[in-house]
């Protein structure tokens, strides 16, 4: 087997490039999705919301610069940094639905990571988009490691 | 080149839909902030509110201040300034709204000063002196003590009368007013019952030159 050259395109380059693409295109959104609820909205992010941004960011950059040219060693970089920021999305999910209880807490000026600050249609919060966004993120990343890492 | 292009495209939609949404949402927010001061109009001035300048003057600059809020000691000496430019023209009616730690202990202390009719005078002093008791990791409003000296005001009275219960009740007044205007940050302003949507002196003189020209 050959050993893959940094930089080099991966055999099925081109379904390979789509899905790292598609993990950019969801970063990005997600990254402009949660400046747009703070910067535009107004809404102040949680303790837990500012993690989970930590380790959106940085995946646009990543995956932006492991595209061109394809570099499947790229999924090494982004995968961990997708599964960090999925523990915390799942974290904050349970802790929002009310599965793991919140520690009480002072009064402060602070965000509460429990308050509900936006329900889209009803029923889209913003810890389920992050959850979904993450698992999107995961899942597709996984399929490009699978295709390109035999 | 071709996947080139199609990042760069839709980098640039997703950017121009970030724009789009926050332009709409923006227009949007100044209705509905529009909409909330003419129906709540009552709650912009109250008859114990402070006010400034010519009685008589048909354009009120109505602001929404936290004397411990950097931005309002800033915006303050422009405040004054629109006023002189279009002297007996314009008014201004202040609102508290204490929402740093330590603030509604100064809005007792201007409240206080006001019975002395020593208002005007202690609020320049508090403004001058915040960065010394407004820090905001440890506010010590008490310090502003040291700083009211040259104002005049009778200390031990002033002391004295900002425990009366009628100040708590103004500042949970204005609070509440403040609230029901949607006014979330300070300073906020409203001129002749038109909130000032987008921040800033530009957007603020603006707003009391149009007044003015209606007016007069």
């Amino acid at each position: 087997m050959k050993e893959p050259v940094f930089g080099q395109p991966a055999a099925d380059g081109q379904s390979a490039w789509v899905l790292i693409f598609a993990c950019w295109l969801l970063a990005s959104s997600a990254t402009l999705g949660s400046l747009f609820f703070s910067e535009v909205m107004g809404i102040l992010p949680c303790v837990l919301c500012w993690y989970q941004r930590i380790f959106m960011y940085p995946l646009v950059v990543i995956l932006l610069a492991g595209m061109f040219p394809l570099d499947r060693n790229v999924v090494r970089y982004a995968l961990p940094i997708a599964v960090i920021g999925w523990g915390f999305a799942v974290y904050h999910y349970f802790l929002y639905r009310g599965y793991i209880p919140e520690g009480l807490q002072p009064c402060g000026q602070g965000v509460s990571c429990t308050e509900i600050n936006l329900e889209l249609f009803g029923f889209i919060t913003i810890p389920m988009l992050s959850i979904l966004t993450y698992t999107t993120l995961i899942a597709l990343l996984s399929a490009f490691l699978k295709r390109t890492h035999r | 080149m071709k996947k080139t292009f199609m990042v760069a495209t839709a980098g640039v939609l997703l950017v121009a839909a970030f724009i789009i949404a926050a332009f709409l949402y923006n227009t949007q927010k100044a209705n509905d902030l529009s909409n909330t001061a003419y129906q709540n109009a009552e709650f912009l001035v109250r008859d114990y509110s402070p006010t400034k300048g010519d009685p008589g003057a048909k354009v009120t600059i109505i602001e929404f201040f936290d004397p411990a809020c950097e931005t309002c000691r800033v915006f303050y000496p422009f405040v004054e300034q629109l006023m002189e430019a279009n002297s007996g023209q314009v008014n201004l009616v202040l609102r508290y709204t204490p929402l740093h730690d330590g603030s509604d202990y100064v809005v007792r202390i201007l409240e206080a000063a006001r019975l002395q009719g020593k208002f005007w005078e202690t609020l320049e002093a508090v403004f001058t002196s915040q960065p010394a008791w407004a820090s905001h990791g440890q506010p010590q409003p008490e310090k502003l003590w040291m700083y009211l000296g040259r104002t005049g005001l009778d200390i031990e009275k002033a002391r004295k009368d900002m425990r009366s219960p009628e100040i708590t009740d103004r500042i949970r007044q204005d609070i509440s007013d403040a609230r029901q205007l949607k006014v979330s940050k300070t300073p906020g302003f409203f001129v002749n019952g038109k909130p000032l949507v987008q921040f800033g002196y530009e957007q603020l003189q603006a707003l009391v030159e149009s007044e003015v020209r209606n007016q007069y």
